[in-house]
């Protein structure tokens, strides 16, 4: 089946027509992972092996490697203006991540230092294995507003960086949105994830604060189709059709910047869009089958497209209703635009009301999101499944090219003389 | 206020005696026979291998020898801890330095890690001679406790009159009075909790009280005025007893608070202790909850912060300039801050915290942390290597 509905954007996401397509995930370890969410057809291996995803390469990982179980997502506001400064941060930071990412603890370590200091490193992490962590950073267009100048970055800004249109439905709120920096941290033990983003906001005290985080589990779409497609908590199948990370071909074309497509700085890296899409859970769950169905263009148990008998199975869009979600975010309804999608269920306990705060913490690689999640979203103005998800936070980043060898920092092609 | 435990400024405090307490697991007795004390804690005896030693530096080989995890004290005769360990497993071996001086000292095991432990009285012989340390960090240890005792001998007149006007049953003078009777308690607030027993009669909070203690009966300090004043709106004959016993319980504390044990870490965890105090009581507006003077409190605690700071920064800045300088920069920009707060930057009339929005909140919030952070390597830079 494998239709297209890898593209779509948000709303999708959550909801996510389940599917998806294949891909297989690329980082050999990864693979396997498995989904916490459904349980019986879990597949604990790479996740089980605790291995490390190499930190150095071509590309930021965590983006094309295999989805693993858990996410603790952070944006961060630069409090410093002064350049040296904050590129010692980032330098700080990488030295950081790479020791993280493979299973070590920062700087001298959490214990067996000076009694009286408090040590590097926080140390919950000890002991846990590398669970596959990764670290994506990137840049937000509030950087290139409140210190293009200072920075020496303004002329550098990506017109592609530009802040996100306003979309049918957007009840957003300023704390859960936007960000002049962010990390992505994803591991198999949340607690792995938890320890990256703690600790890297401590190195970054005095320059960086934290504006807004977000904890993710369960992902809801995968780079390695192979496995089980994940459900999200709607519980159908999402990302049936999504970018695989093996597929080379779509990667280039969807998710890579070209070196032409400008500025060359981001050459080799992506765009990343992040939404916190709060389900209605509770009028969902009174939603009768026949409804639920009509409105993904998939069938729960399956996730076969309308009219189909298996998930896999090409969806005709047209045997669909009008505002289907996987009709109104497939590529054919979007000129061929295609995302990434890399997102995770969250649930933040329950509101004042005593509702699930729950819902899709919706992560999107692309090109350009222009072309992308922007072109999708739109379209998604008159989804029927609107009626029962809600966007409350949004953020845009530029995600640099990935860190290269020990010397290399993240952000170098931005911030270094020779880039 | 905080909570009735052991603050480890207390901690580190009391061990005053000391100049400077290692714990660790250490390479040998390097100091020789005399004064290595061998402690074999099982989980029925503690015994020690002498009953003296000289005074100076000592050291415990600790071995657990018991069935259960136990932890071994040094204790002043009062109790006061000179140092511990903690968490030594049954078959593990610890060792435990500390600089005592002459006097009587207790040494308890704990297995089990509760209650009173067992308990060996010991004598630290002679006049021993205490480590050498920096000249000028005895210096600045004695400019501290100078400070500490000028500001309990500044406080006293300033709570005399804020308790005057809760006795002539005068609600808007004992408001005026009341946050500016706090501000040299809150410099040196640390210094105070070092003794225990202060701390939770003048300062505690109504959620700070201890099991079993009736908030009618047993709540007693600032707090508890504060709270007849802008919540319950008047005075009765109980608010009046209780400021007569928030002077004495001050009198004590301006007697006392001169002899506190003082190092130069425990006034660097002490800095870092008032930005702490900050952190968790004033930035969440916790402190003040009836009167919202938090920023008043705050600013006092950066203050004496600074002022520990100040007179330890010559040595800091020869093992860690780049600590110094960030400091320097972290307490301008946080002084800044606190700034806006204030029309006149001379006065204490800051802005009642229940006007400061979230995003301002936030903002105060940060400049902490990014002060914090750095202020809790100081201990480190002020060490005797």
């Amino acid at each position: 089946m494998t239709e297209a509905p890898e593209t779509t954007p948000s709303r999708r996401a959550l909801i996510g027509w389940g599917g998806a397509g294949l891909a297989l995930g690329a980082v050999a370890a990864g693979g396997a992972v498995a989904m916490a969410r459904t349980g019986d057809d879990v597949v604990p291996a790479a996740a089980g092996t605790g291995a490390a995803i190499p930190f150095h390469g071509e590309r930021q990982a965590g983006i094309a490697t295999p989805v693993q179980d858990r996410l603790h997502f952070a944006a961060f506001d630069v409090k410093t203006d002064d350049r040296a400064e904050f590129v010692q941060l980032l330098k700080d930071w990488t030295a950081a991540a790479r020791r993280m990412t493979a299973g070590q603890s920062v700087g001298e370590g959490a214990y067996g230092g000076l009694a009286e200091a408090p040590p590097d490193d926080t140390g919950e992490a000890l002991g846990l294995k590398p669970s596959r962590l990764t670290l994506t950073f990137g840049f937000g267009p509030s950087l290139f507003e409140k210190y293009g100048e200072a920075f020496g970055i303004a002329d550098a800004r990506p017109e592609a960086l530009a802040e996100l249109p306003k979309f049918a439905g957007d009840n957003l709120d300023k704390n859960r949105s936007g960000g002049d920096l962010c990390v992505q941290a994803c591991a198999d033990d949340p607690q792995v994830a938890v320890h990256a983003i703690r600790n890297l906001a401590r190195i970054g005290m005095g320059k960086v604060v934290i504006r807004w985080s977000q904890l993710g589990f369960g992902k809801t779409s995968s780079t390695t189709p192979e496995e089980q497609t994940p459900r999200n908590l709607m519980g159908f199948k999402d990302g049936t059709r999504n970018i695989a990370g093996t597929e080379t071909d779509r990667l280039e074309k969807f998710v890579w910047v070209g070196e032409k497509d400008g500025p060359a700085w981001m050459a080799g890296g992506s765009y990343l869009v992040a939404r916190r899409i709060r389900m209605h859970i509770e009028t969902w769950d009174r939603t009768s089958l026949q409804e639920q169905e009509d409105i993904f263009g998939r069938d729960k148990g399956e996730g076969a497209p309308v009219g189909k008998a298996k998930e896999r199975d090409e969806p005709f869009l047209k045997a669909m209703l009008p505002d289907a979600h996987v009709r109104l975010a497939h590529p054919d309804s979007n000129d061929g635009a295609t995302i990434l999608r890399r997102g995770y269920s969250f649930t933040d306990g329950t509101d004042g009301l005593g509702r699930l705060d729950a819902g899709l913490f919706f992560l999107a690689y692309q090109r350009d999101p222009r072309t992308g999640f922007i072109r999708i979203q739109r379209n998604l103005a008159l989804d029927a499944l609107n009626e029962y998800i809600q966007h409350v936070g949004s953020a845009l980043f530029a995600v640099p090219p990935g860190v290269r060898d020990k010397d290399d920092w993240w952000g170098r092609t931005l911030f270094g003389k020779e880039a | 206020m905080r909570p009735a435990r052991l603050s480890a400024v207390a901690a580190a405090a009391t061990v005053a005696a000391l100049t400077a307490v290692t714990g660790c697991t250490e390479k040998g007795s390097s100091t020789g026979g005399e004064r290595v004390v061998n402690v074999t804690s099982t989980d029925d005896k503690c015994e020690v291998s002498k009953k003296e030693f000289p005074a100076g530096h000592v050291e415990l080989a600790i071995e657990n020898k018991g069935s259960k995890v136990t932890e071994v004290y040094i204790l002043f005769p009062d109790d006061r801890i000179v140092t511990e360990r903690e968490n030594i497993g049954p078959g593990t071996k610890q060792t435990v330095t500390a600089e005592v001086k002459a006097g009587d000292y207790t040494i308890a095991c704990k297995p089990g890690m509760k209650g009173d432990g067992i308990r060996q009285t010991v004598k630290a012989t002679g006049k021993g001679a205490p480590a050498k340390r920096d000249p000028r960090l005895d210096k600045a240890v004695a400019a501290y406790r100078e400070y500490v005792q000028t500001q309990a001998d500044e406080t006293l007149p300033k709570a005399e009159a804020f308790a005057k006007a809760v006795k002539d049953g005068d609600i808007e003078a004992a408001k005026k009075a009341y946050a500016p009777s706090r501000i040299g308690w809150e410099r040196t607030e640390p210094v105070a909790e070092s003794f225990g027993d202060i701390d939770p009669k003048v300062d505690v909070r109504e959620d700070g009280l201890a099991a079993g203690q009736d908030p009618a009966t047993d709540w007693t300090g600032w707090h508890r005025l504060e709270k007849a004043l802008w919540q319950d709106k008047k005075i009765g004959d109980r608010e009046k007893q209780l400021a007569d016993q928030l002077i004495t319980d001050l009198k004590d504390w301006q007697k006392r608070v001169g002899k506190a044990e003082i190092t130069p870490t425990s006034m660097a965890n002490g800095a870092k202790e008032l930005l702490d105090e900050v952190a968790t009581g004033k930035v969440t507006g916790e402190e003040e909850r009836y009167s919202h003077t938090d920023l008043v409190d705050f600013k006092a605690n950066v203050e004496g912060a600074e002022k520990a700071y100040e007179l330890l920064k010559a040595v800091a800045k020869e093992n860690d300039p780049a600590l110094v300088t960030e400091l320097d920069k972290q307490f301008g920009a946080l002084n800044t801050l606190l700034d806006k707060y204030r029309a006149d930057k001379s006065s204490y009339d800051f802005t009642s915290y229940d006007k400061v929005g979230d995003a301002d909140q936030k903002e105060l919030s940060d400049g902490v942390n990014s002060l914090a952070e750095p202020l809790s390597k100081l201990a480190a830079a002020v060490v005797v290597k």
